[in-house]
């Protein structure tokens, strides 16, 4: 085995926070706002009150009343007890934690961007227009599809798109009821199944063949007229490339239905091969994965949905346009499946996003796809010699930009599960691997991704680690099963989780459960002392 | 590959082609395409992705970027009366300062250790929330307050197993656009149906006779607004809620929390279920990208079961008397249910709440009363001083909060042309809701905050005077 670096002795910083409910004292400040100024007040108490008696709020709100360096410092420390991206070495599967270059994030903070009105007049905005409707452009290039439109604030919200889209779709040609099913299969991303359920849909999830693919003869025999359409991940999260692709969309085709592709994240095959000839009919990419803009600890993120030219009138409204002179955004699109949010989307992913292509360009973005392969399959030639890891499925077949690997001998051997490496893993300072979405057809997985902006040492270091805790878990598994211990935090007892009279998702809640809410809302001191 | 010219970027330390080599010689391959051996040939991607050329330097990259947003005319450098769901605040510094922190800021999923701070931090959002609106379950985000309205019609109708919900004409058009994008389904009969109920054109209140005549006990809920998208403060709410409680329908109220600190929380007047968006609290307008939701209800089991959101729950630890964070009942979730779950989840705007979470802490409970006053002050001189305009009448005026629907009937413009005309004068005239209320003729939907000064309201004054003159 190649020679791996020593793992480092990590301390996350233990602040110990209390709840932002517990600081301050009465009177203390954290901003002053601008008064109205003497005239207006004047004018103002000329007048009655504007408020109805019985609307005016009687007792105030139990916020806090903390200074300000108190209330930065507070959040400092929580910060700190938080492992970002940038911060440490972070492989979270199917969620592409690369790296989002910092004079993008400069140029999402101007003026220019963050103090802009969605209903300014189209020639106060044609700045961003114009940036949008590029962005369009390049992902009409990378995708081989017809028109964008970025108002999904999510991946999720480009399947529910999709799934709008199919109802829409099928309506307008008289089969709108009756094709009522969507089919997708159990590794694509369950925001597929669940959007489509959303939608009106029947459901039907493919399971994979023994080894490890998308079932064809299952997806023929799962076709019918009430087929709405393929909601589908390629490669799945199982890091698996589906060669038949071109078959599945054929057959639902022929079947009456239409193809979704959902390339959330499409890290490993940008300028590899494209949603268009593979057959499909539409596709969504999320910038916040593919195309650098950050996670954001979960969101904002803006998802890129894009169709062939039959169904863009279909598309969410307003789409910007060209004229060859100025930018617009077209509101009136009768056929189109209306709103998935207000207004159009988060919009400084897209800037992001446009910032990033313009640094890579299109010799760039096929150095993504190859290095995030390249790195991928280096690190598999690393994990095989880690005892207790087992890959699975397509054996002596290569991934693509991610793998699905199992402890599943690791437990046999030891009895330490994927959860317990995930929690140890704090202790040398990375962040928990990615397992797997559920239902976990491979027993204790995991799924590493180490897109383009890690470096061999990155992962020799996140190998050794890996190393590291398997060791521990051969020689002294209780170390790792009691893990974490060098975490802001100790292990958690979950189980009041799921219990209506233990679980608190607010300080009030809280309070109350502990029988220490008092009816004048104000909260007893003493539960500080006692941490 | 190896006949290519070797290719270096800041971002991709890897394509060093000694690196490169070493890598591959590692797997066991001699070039990168046999990594991609299970792409059909007739699928690959023949030639070169046509893009621009690519700046090959951060400086030029940056000058590039900055000339095509200088195009934007931004409302720091205009004079911005434009709300209706996305509205100009103040934000504080520390917000940006502590969501600018790479920690938040590039944080994904992680666990309940690796991410502890994200998560107590988005903890302290709930529960600052669960205080403004005063409930005791407060969701992670949503999308928007469209989205969340969305998820809680959708919340009631399988609490009730109905399917019709009712809700005032006044609501705002965008929310419904995206209300109706989730009641939607593949048959008409399981859509969830909406109905609008009329309002008072004097004072923008719901008509209660026509809520009477619509509601029925085939009602999942009924949802209103408060303030309204056209700016007035809803004062019926006990008797909406009571209605819909007669016939066992849930109240669902839609907030702007910025009012909260002087206007009462809703569960003083009934509602079940509370949305809105967290938006004004410290979030930059963005074009519209500073949107999310929230939803917060009572805590009791029957609603907790039907949240789509995250749940952030305090648990205790192995180490007595420390906190951590879980999320319950997260089989809810699609991430688990898939197409058996509540709706769907997935990224959301998950550092919104932290700035949200700064905000709250920042205002105290004296700073949300006062930005209360401030705003009601200001928004009302504001319609004093442009009901002085000869042929502009002010709609709903008495109970206004933030916005107002400014009637230009009597100048004989139609807002699109007084909008032009002011951006001359460096105004962004208010909401042209001309086409989305026309039983309110040629109206604009103003909005003032307490960003405006009094010299700000007194120019947009002058302004119309002669562009109205004109």
């Amino acid at each position: 085995m190649k020679r791996l670096p020593p793992v480092r002795e990590y301390h996350s910083p233990v602040w110990s926070e209390p709840i932002i409910t517990e600081m301050g004292r009465k009177g203390e400040r954290g901003i002053l706002i601008p008064k109205a100024e003497k005239e207006i007040r004047a004018s103002a108490r000329k007048g009655k009150s504007y408020i109805p008696e019985k609307m005016r709020r009687k007792q105030a709100p139990q916020l806090p009343e903390i200074g300000q360096p108190q209330i930065l410092r507070h959040f400092l420390h929580l910060s700190q007890m938080c492992l970002g991206m940038e911060t440490n070495i972070d492989a979270e599967g199917t969620a592409t934690m690369k790296y989002s270059p910092k004079i993008d994030e400069a140029l999402a903070r101007s003026s220019k961007m963050t103090e802009i009105h969605p209903c300014q007049d189209e020639d106060t905005v044609q700045g961003i227009l114009e940036i949008t409707y590029k962005l369009d452009l390049f992902l009409r290039e990378i995708s081989g599809m017809d028109q964008f439109t970025f108002q999904p604030p999510g991946g999720a919200m480009a399947t529910f798109a999709n799934a709008c889209i199919l109802r829409t779709h099928h309506a307008a040609r008289g089969e709108g009821p009756q094709r009522d099913e969507v089919i997708t299969t159990i590794f694509s991303h369950p925001c597929n199944a669940a959007t489509a359920a959303t939608a009106g849909f029947r459901v039907i999830t493919l399971m994979p063949d023994p080894t490890g693919y998308p079932d064809f003869e299952a997806l023929k025999a799962a076709l019918s007229p009430r087929t709405a359409g393929l909601m589908i991940t390629n490669p799945e999260d199982t890091g698996i490339y589906n060669p038949r692709i071109r078959e599945f969309t054929r057959a639902v085709h022929e079947a009456g239905g239409l193809c979704f592709y959902d390339q959330a994240n499409a890290n490993g095959i940008l300028g590899i091969t494209r949603a268009r000839e593979a057959g499909f009919d539409a596709c969504h990419f999320n910038l916040h994965k593919t195309f650098s803009s950050p996670h954001g600890s979960f969101g904002p993120g803006c998802a890129a949905y894009g169709v062939r030219k039959e169904l863009a009138n279909y598309l969410p409204r307003p789409v910007v346009t060209y004229d060859g002179k100025k930018y617009h955004l077209d509101d009136d699109r009768p056929e189109s499946i209306g709103k998935l949010r207000e207004f159009h989307g988060n919009i400084p992913a897209v800037l992001r996003a446009y910032s990033w292509i313009m640094s890579m360009g299109a010799e760039g973005l096929l150095e993504v796809a190859r290095t995030s392969v390249i790195n991928n399959n280096y690190l598999t030639k690393m994990l095989e010699e880690v005892p207790g890891t087992v890959r699975y499925y397509a054996p002596g077949e290569y991934r693509l930009e991610q793998t699905r690997w199992s402890w599943e001998k690791l437990t046999k051997d030891t009895g330490v599960g994927t959860l317990d490496i995930q929690r140890r893993m704090v202790d040398y300072g990375l962040q928990s691997f990615f397992m797997s979405h559920h239902p976990w057809i491979v027993p204790e997985p995991f799924t590493p991704e180490f897109c383009e902006s890690y470096s061999v040492d990155d992962m020799d270091y996140w190998a050794a680690v890996l190393k590291q805790i398997s060791d521990e878990a051969y020689s002294n598994p209780e170390l790792v099963k009691s893990s974490p211990h060098r975490a802001p935090i100790h292990l958690v007892k979950y189980e009041g989780l799921d219990d209506p009279s233990k679980w608190a998702m607010t300080w009030r809640a809280f309070l109350k459960k502990r029988g220490e809410f008092s009816s004048d809302h104000e909260p007893k001191r003493d539960s500080v002392s006692e941490r | 590959m190896s006949k290519e010219k070797p290719f270096f970027h800041p971002y991709i330390p890897n394509a060093v082609p000694e690196i490169r080599a070493e890598m591959l010689k590692r797997i066991g391959v001699t070039d990168v395409e046999e990594l991609y051996r299970a792409i059909p040939k007739d699928l690959r991607f023949k030639g070169k992705l046509k893009l621009p050329k690519p700046y090959s330097s951060e400086y030029e990259l940056k000058r590039h970027v900055l000339n095509i947003l200088s195009k934007n005319k931004t409302c720091e450098e205009n004079l911005n009366f434009l709300g209706g769901g996305c509205w100009q605040h103040y934000v504080p510094a520390v917000c940006d300062e502590i969501i600018g922190r790479s920690e938040f800021l590039t944080a994904y999923g992680g666990t309940a250790y690796s991410t502890f701070g994200r998560m107590q931090a988005q903890f302290e959002f709930q529960s600052l929330m669960g205080e403004l609106v005063g409930m005791d379950v407060v969701s992670m985000p949503g999308y928007s307050w469209g989205t969340s309205a969305a998820n809680a019609v959708r919340m009631a109708s399988r609490m009730t197993g109905r399917r019709e919900i009712l809700m005032p004409k006044t609501v705002s058009p965008e929310r419904l656009a995206t209300i109706r994008t989730f009641c939607k389904s593949v048959r008409e009969e399981i859509d969830i149906a909406i109905q609008l109920v009329e309002y008072d054109t004097e004072t923008g209140l719901l008509d209660l006779k026509d809520l009477e005549r619509k509601i029925s006990s085939k009602i999942a809920a009924v949802y209103f607004e408060n303030p309204s998208y056209l700016g007035f403060i809803e004062s019926q709410g006990s008797k909406i809620s009571q209605i819909a409680h007669r016939e066992g329908a849930e109240s669902i109220v839609g907030v702007d929390p910025i009012s909260l600190g002087v206007l009462a929380p809703p569960g003083d007047y009934g509602a079940d279920i509370i949305v809105g968006t967290a938006q004004p609290l410290g979030i930059h307008m963005n074009y519209g990208g500073g949107m999310l939701g929230f939803i917060a209800s009572r805590d009791e089991e029957k609603y907790v079961a039907e949240y789509p959101s995250w749940l952030i729950s305090l648990v205790e630890t192995v180490k007595e008397g420390e906190y951590g964070f879980g999320f319950s009942r997260f089989e809810r979730t699609s991430y688990i249910g898939r197409d058996k779950a509540k709706d769907f989840l997935g990224t959301v705007a998950g550092l919104w709440t932290i700035a949200a979470a700064v905000y709250m802490a920042l205002m105290g409970p004296r700073g949300f009363r006062e930005i209360g006053e401030v705003i009601i002050q200001k928004s009302h001189y504001a319609i004093d001083s442009l009901s002085k305009c000869k042929g502009v009448k002010v709609f709903f005026r008495s109970n206004a909060f933030k916005e107002f629907v400014v009637n230009f009937d009597g100048t004989g413009k139609k807002v699109k042309v007084i909008n032009k005309a002011l951006l001359k004068y460096g105004i962004f005239g208010g909401n042209d809701i001309s086409k989305d209320f026309p039983e309110l003729g040629n109206s604009a939907l103003y909005c003032v905050t307490e960003v405006h000064r009094k010299e700000d309201i007194d120019k947009l004054a002058q302004a119309l005077k002669e562009v109205i003159s004109k």
